[in-house]
């Protein structure tokens, strides 16, 4: 999920870079060095799960899975997201420098929402796990496309079709990312438990 | 999957230290992303082909490099001129154009394109250790670094993970389509790539620590800082100067 660049205006921008930089400067005080090699390569893993593509119908969507990031790194997600986002730009041209801001905060401000919101309810019960890992993986998604909306729209107030447009086209998106996470947040906690962090 | 086709070469641009180039690219799309005019954005568009002339760069490659944005503003040239509310230009049963949707759109091709050839011309031109160098000069946090050079390390090894496990998939019978169970296996596949990703970091975080890690990182990248870096910046710093002047009293160049 990402803004182009030379879409928004100049405020937007600047106030995208100013969170993206202190949520930055946030999550990087969390990690510590014995945390950090943990981080980097969980970072590369969304990376690569962000390229996995899958079916709706006829058509493809990649995952976006900042959901599961969120859950598992909590504030250090915004770096982590930081990080993936920068490599992505030097490899594949998705964004550039300007939006890279704005598209942060998009994608890392509902992962640290869903970690506090969600954890709690991790390990209870394997139907409770399911469905708290659901809504981690849909209101991520609502969530940055509500961001992703409000960016366009605080741009250009004629912008708010085109945010609308946006929101409803990833609806089946947000139900897809969400049963995957929940399929994923109850494998981990069968398979690997240790990598979900204790609550927060 | 990942290239760095542009990163090794001999040019100008391949010469100047990472640091320039950083400050250069961070002051050219800043400028390009507010620049609010459509005259002076197509000199932004010049200026930045300009830029990948510098750096020698293949027109094809650059042009494959940058072809997600193309369809990414398809779907803008689709979707704006009918959405974007303003004078309509033209009626078509419940279709509405409007001249304001159709300009905004001419803005925003060019100003997104320009600012990727900035970031192609000086960024996707160094590897990403020097990238990281350029940075740390720069006085960016040493853990940010940290973690750009490391994911940037293991996203290929992750890759492979990735890999083998599809194909481990494809080997039982498994066909991707549109039902739980695919998307069952998908949640799977990562969530096991993020398992295997947690023990590799445990196992490469002892490794380092026996190898003496101290938390720092050491460049074996040399840039000299000579007389180029100076006048590529003074350059950039003259031509962003003269388009922000343009840009400020274009009634008088553009008679609007």
């Amino acid at each position: 999920m990402h803004i182009s660049e030379g879409v928004l205006s100049g405020q937007v921008l600047s106030a995208g870079a100013v969170i993206a930089v202190t949520g930055t400067a946030m999550g990087l005080k969390k990690i510590d060095y014995d945390q950090i090699v943990h981080v980097a390569i969980l970072a590369s893993a969304f990376f690569v799960a962000s390229l996995i593509h899958i079916n709706i119908g006829p058509a493809g969507v990649h995952l976006i899975l900042n959901g599961i990031l969120g859950l598992l790194l909590g504030f250090a997600a915004i770096p982590a997201i930081l990080t993936a986002l920068l490599l992505q730009s030097i490899f594949f041209q998705y964004g550039g420098l300007t939006a890279l801001g704005v598209n942060v905060v998009i994608m890392a401000a509902p992962a640290v929402l869903v970690h506090y919101l969600f954890l709690p309810f991790l390990g209870r019960s394997s139907k409770l796990t399911f469905w708290a890992g659901f809504f981690a993986g849909l209101f991520s998604i609502l969530f940055s496309c509500l961001l992703l909306g409000f960016a366009l729209w605080f741009t250009d107030k004629h912008f708010f079709e085109t945010s609308l447009a946006i929101i409803i086209t990833y609806i089946p998106i947000m139900i897809i990312e969400g049963i995957i996470t929940g399929f994923c947040v109850s494998f981990l906690l069968k398979v690997y438990p240790e990598i979900i962090p204790k609550k927060p | 999957m990942i290239e760095e086709k542009f990163a090794f070469g001999n040019s100008f641009i391949h010469r100047l230290d990472p640091k320039a180039r950083i400050i250069a690219v961070i002051i050219l799309s800043f400028a390009a992303a507010l620049c609010d005019n459509l005259n002076i954005a197509i000199l932004y568009f010049i200026v930045s082909i300009v830029f990948i002339g510098l750096a020698k760069l293949n027109v094809k490659d650059v042009f494959k490099r940058i072809k997600p944005v193309f369809w990414f503003l398809l779907m803008l040239w689709i979707l704006l001129p009918i959405t974007f509310e303003g004078e309509i230009i033209y009626k078509f049963y419940w279709l509405e154009i409007s001249t304001e949707g159709i300009i905004m759109c001419c803005k925003i091709t060019i100003k997104s394109i320009t600012i990727l050839l900035f970031f192609t011309s000086l960024v996707a031109t160094m590897n990403i250790a020097s990238l990281g160098n350029g940075l740390h000069k720069l006085y960016v946090s040493d853990k940010m670094i940290f973690l750009l050079l490391m994911s940037y390390r293991y996203i290929a090894v992750i890759e492979d993970e990735y890999k083998r496990l599809l194909r481990a998939a494809k080997f039982r019978g498994f066909k991707p389509k549109t039902n739980v169970h695919s998307y069952k296996t998908f949640a799977y596949l990562a969530g096991m790539l993020f398992v295997r990703a947690s023990l590799r970091a445990q196992r490469v975080h002892q490794a380092m620590l026996c190898r003496g890690f101290n938390k720092k990182f050491y460049t074996l990248d040399v840039y000299e800082s000579d007389r180029s870096n100076f006048i590529f910046l003074i350059g950039v710093f003259i031509t962003l100067a003269t388009l922000v002047v343009l840009e400020l009293y274009q009634g008088l160049f553009f008679g609007n």
